[in-house]
């Protein structure tokens, strides 16, 4: 039925649209992504003081996580649950890698130099929900409390190993990861209510092993006045370029903030500021609409997905994208502490950009792979 | 178990999926919508507060670049610190007429007619308010000059900076190096951050081998700005913190009259302790003027340099390779008596040439009547090149070339500095591998002897002269040569002591045999026929030395050499080592004269002034 239904289709399609089909492109997706990427090249332009060399970088790791995409979009979805564990004891053995032996990168330790340096932490963010998803596909759902225990170590082992680097910022978007799969296993409400009682009860805990400068940045959240030049200058900065970018904003290149230097890191992790300084509330809007079409689109691919296994890898590779956006957003606007997450398809630099692209590719992957398997199942 | 009693059931729990998903589908919303609230509460309901706050904006954070530390010899003599310089520098924006302020720098001589097209590229590539260099390192008659015609050069103003200054130029130029600008190559090797506002870098010799010591860490300025970004006034500055200072083994003294001696000559001097493998002394000549160099030299200036015949540029003292002639026939007979092929009272008839056996080849000793009865004495006493034929044979070139090997030759020694050159020692193995061609690969008996006397294929650098030399001193301990004495915090004074590390010992040398050779070098210098016995009479202490000349041409067998006829450029190497005082040696030198022609006559006399200039003040506690 599937199959005349495609070829029927395919007879419709133009030369582009059967190579998307060839290439296991979902054209939605696609467009949204490819839409982030454009306007993110404009922004980095002015970000980066018009610089041609960081243009050219840049575009360099656009096209490496294109072809990460085309990759994954390509791989049976059956084979990436076959290799998920694998992939997760590999992210394990980096992330001993990197805490043995590690560059480091702005005090902490996170990179790893293989000619090209390389986070290995970004790794465990498609490991994690692989073998979560993995692991829920064999067992009956609603997970049992020894599956779920089971879990929670799968998901704390590489956060603790994240967390000790120090790099509190990608830990904490590890564990949301990790939460967001066992969430939509179904896991019983009485445990979530659980877990947040018990979160709540630990933040003190928490506050004791955190590092001085992370005690620091949570203190700066709630007063950054305390210290204006100090670690409450990149939030008082950065609120002043969105701020006063508007409605409209100042206009592209034109933003004081960005092009006189006040915002720091302003092409990496607050280059939301340089958008909401020089397009105003109406880009930014612009931009958090497509993010969350993006995100709708995976949700529904999720929807659709034809086993448990590719339903809740799509459904937690796609909430967790908007984590991303979010606790991006949220720090460079004040509502969170500053913690390393830069903004998901438009912050330079980083190996965030091909993890994320490769995650794009497994939702395209599991949209254009199901046709078989879907008519069967019903 | 529970598990296996309960089935996967495909319907309820893609139900629960999906009501998971439109839970999560909502809370997503939410948080979007915490976002846009956000957003909209800074952008439109506190805008004119932001707005407000941005025109006013006035604290921008600059890196402050860290100064660079000092570099020092053993006693404390400064080799190299920081010097004020005045740069002109030009802001776009305050200048009224730019083509006609140009034209006016140029006549007055303070900027070149050919740097103006860089100039305008930089002024291009920089905001108006920006200041650019368009000059450096002005001289005090270009500041006055400049005074003169401001009224002419609005927009136009001189500013201060530290820049890197070396006392005494050309004498330690190869020891030192110099710094310059950061290029690619460099931003591969730092790290970015570190390196925030600083513009040169260590680029060769000891600047390059401990830049990490000397760069220190950047500090912060909170500077005043105006709305347009124009610096008013500096706030707060958390200071950089400085670069180490480096204490380097280097006497100055030993040093400047090893570069005396030099003066003219093309030629290298190391000189090294034997107790721990500190280098005294660092020379090669000609040199550069570090201080030209690391101010900046034009593109034509730096070719001259690199394309002069001389090559000031070349670090011959590191990578210079000679052959080490007669310098080599200590370690030679030191080889033989240890492999039993040779007794200290063995005596070698000389009557001017040698021969193979069954070979009409003449090998020529240095003196054409010859030396007659030949002991070990004498033989390095006189340097009888006969005498080291026959020993070099009986021996045989597997365990003279091994045995040249343990004393390091052949391989970098490791100094503290980088681009050390290895050097060859020459074995029928090497040959093998060395020549394509099957008729060169070859060992010949004749290149036996005359590896034992240190022609052919050996090549050696002054550093490993020095260094063998050293073991000689030390009677087989082997020391890696260090430049580095010690790094000090110039903030907290907390010194960090650099320890000598041990190399493979020349053991197994029994110590009859070291007092043979090491009687026989004395002899060169102070005994009653020795090669270089003029020069180490006048020694006020007992020393122990070798000459050595290295041919850069082979004479015909029946040419006699004369050395008048030959090119300046032809004429042979003249080398010499040396070390004492006999009873104690803390001093082994090394010296060779490119086409000096004489190593007793030339480059004796340079060694034992750079030990007496040594043992005079460097004595530990003097």
């Amino acid at each position: 039925m599937s199959r005349s239904r495609d070829s029927e289709r395919d007879s419709r399609l133009g030369a582009f649209g059967r190579l998307l089909r060839w290439a296991h492109m979902d054209p939605p997706l696609l467009t949204g992504i490819v839409a982030i990427l454009l306007f993110a090249s404009f922004v980095l332009f002015s970000a980066s003081g018009r610089s041609w060399g960081m243009m050219q970088a840049h575009a360099g790791k656009v096209a490496a996580a294109m072809a990460a995409l085309m990759v994954a979009a390509r791989v049976d979805p059956v084979w990436l649950r076959r290799g998920a564990p694998w992939l997760y004891l590999a992210g394990l053995g980096l992330l001993v890698l990197v805490l043995a032996t590690g560059d480091i990168a702005k005090g902490g330790q996170r990179w790893l130099d293989f000619g090209l340096r390389f986070q290995p932490s970004e790794v465990m963010k498609l490991a994690l929900p692989l073998t979560l998803a993995r692991l829920f596909h064999e067992r009956p759902l609603p997970p049992s409390m020894l599956l779920i225990a089971g879990c929670l170590a799968v998901v704390l082992l590489p956060t603790l190993l994240i967390a000790v680097q120090p790099d509190l910022g990608t830990a904490v978007l590890i564990v949301l990861t990790g939460a967001t799969a066992i969430f939509l296993a179904g896991i019983g409400w009485r445990y979530i209510i659980g877990a947040l009682v018990l979160a709540a009860a630990s933040l003190p805990a928490l506050w004791y092993v955190m590092h001085d400068y992370q005690r620091r940045r949570v203190l700066t959240l709630l007063d950054p006045d305390s210290d204006p030049l100090g670690a409450g200058y990149h939030i008082i900065q950065s609120k002043i370029a969105i701020g006063s970018g508007g409605f409209f904003g100042k206009g592209w290149l034109n933003g004081s903030q960005g092009q006189l230097e006040f915002l720091p890191e302003r092409s990496t992790d607050f280059i939301f500021a340089v958008i909401g300084e020089e397009w105003g509330l109406m880009g930014a809007l612009a931009l958090m609409a497509v993010y969350l079409f993006v995100v709708g689109r995976g949700l529904y691919i999720a929807a659709t997905a034809p086993d448990t296994f590719t339903r809740i890898l799509a459904g937690s590779l796609s909430v967790t994208f908007f984590f991303y956006v979010f606790v991006n957003s949220a720090m460079v606007t004040g509502l969170l502490p500053v913690v390393g997450v830069p903004l998901p398809l438009v912050s330079a630099g980083g190996t965030s950009m091909v993890t994320l692209m490769a995650g794009f590719g497994i939702l395209m992957s599991i949209q254009t792979h199901r046709k078989l398997g879907d008519a069967v199942r019903r | 178990m529970a598990q296996g009693a309960r089935i996967k059931d495909h319907w309820a729990e893609q139900r629960l999926f999906l009501a998971r998903l439109v839970f999560a589908l909502a809370f997503i919303i939410a948080l979007a919508v915490i976002v846009v609230t956000r957003l909209v509460q800074l952008q439109v309901v506190q805008y004119d507060y932001f707005s407000a706050q941005s025109r006013g904006n006035r604290i921008r954070i600059q890196p402050v670049p860290p100064t660079r530390g000092l570099i020092l010899d053993r006693n404390g003599q400064v080799l190299a610190d920081n010097q004020a310089s005045f740069d002109l520098v030009l802001t776009p924006e305050q200048v009224p007429d730019l083509k006609q302020t140009l034209q006016h720098l140029v006549a007055t001589g303070l900027v070149a007619a050919e740097d103006l097209d860089d100039i305008r590229e930089e002024i291009a590539a920089h905001r108006r308010y920006e200041a650019i260099s368009i000059r450096d390192h002005l001289s005090d008659l270009e500041v006055a000059r400049f005074a003169l015609n401001r009224p002419f050069l609005q927009g136009v103003d001189i500013r201060g900076r530290l820049s890197r200054n070396y006392p005494y130029g050309g004498a330690l130029a190869h020891a030192l190096g110099y710094v310059g600008g950061l290029n690619a190559d460099d931003l591969k090797e730092i790290d970015p951050l570190a390196y925030a506002g600083t513009t040169q870098i260590g680029k060769v010799s000891v600047e390059r081998a401990f830049e990490a010591a000397l760069h220190g860490a950047p500090g912060q300025e909170q500077v005043l700005v105006n709305a347009r970004g124009r610096s008013l006034q500096t706030l707060e500055r958390t200071g950089a913190r400085p670069g180490d200072d480096v204490v380097l083994a280097l006497d100055l003294d030993a040093q400047l009259a090893a570069y005396e001696g030099l003066t003219g000559r093309r030629g290298a001097v190391v000189a090294i302790d034997p107790k721990n493998g500190e280098v005294i002394a660092f020379v090669s000549t000609p040199a550069f003027d570090p201080n030209r160099i690391s101010a900046g030299l034009s593109r034509k200036a730096y070719n001259a340099l690199q394309e002069d015949i001389d090559k000031p540029l070349f670090n011959r003292a590191l990578r210079g390779t000679y052959p080490p002639g007669s310098t080599v026939k200590p370690i030679v007979a030191l080889a033989a008596l240890h492999n039993g092929t040779l007794k200290p009272t063995d005596h070698v008839y000389c009557g001017g040439a040698y021969s193979l056996p069954g070979s009409s080849h003449r090998y020529r000793d240095w003196k054409p009547e010859g030396h007659g009865a030949v002991d070990l004495q004498a033989g390095i006493e006189e340097s009888c090149d006969v005498y080291f034929y026959q020993v070099a044979r009986e021996l045989g070139i597997e365990r003279l070339s091994s045995f040249m090997k343990d004393f390091g030759l052949g391989a970098a020694t490791g100094l503290d500095m980088p681009g050390e050159k290895a050097g060859l020692v020459p074995s029928p193995a090497w040959k093998r591998s060395a020549f394509k061609r099957a008729a060169y690969q070859v060992w010949f008996p004749g290149e036996t002897l005359i590896t034992g006397i240190g022609q052919g294929y050996t090549l050696v650098t002054p550093l490993q002269l020095a260094h063998a030399t050293a073991t000689i001193a030390a009677r087989g301990q082997r020391f890696r040569p260090s430049m580095l004495l010690a790094t000090r915090d110039p903030l907290s004074g907390r010194t960090q002591h650099a320890t000598p590390e041990s190399l493979p010992a020349v053991d197994a040398v029994k110590p009859g045999d070291w007092d043979a050779i090491i009687a026989g070098m004395h002899g060169v210098l102070q005994g009653a026929r020795g090669t270089a016995r003029a020069v180490g009479m006048k020694v006020p202490f007992q020393v122990a030395g070798k000459s050595g000349t290295a041919q850069v041409f082979t004479v015909a067998q029946t040419q006699k050499y004369k050395a008048m006829d030959v090119a300046e450029r032809m004429r042979d190497h003249a080398l010499f080592v040396a070390f004492g005082p006999l009873e104690d040696p803390r001093i082994a030198v090394a010296v060779v004269v490119e086409n000096g022609e004489s190593g007793s006559k030339v480059a004796a006399p340079i060694a034992l002034k750079v030990m007496e200039a040594y043992l005079r003040t460097g004595a530990p506690g003097a």
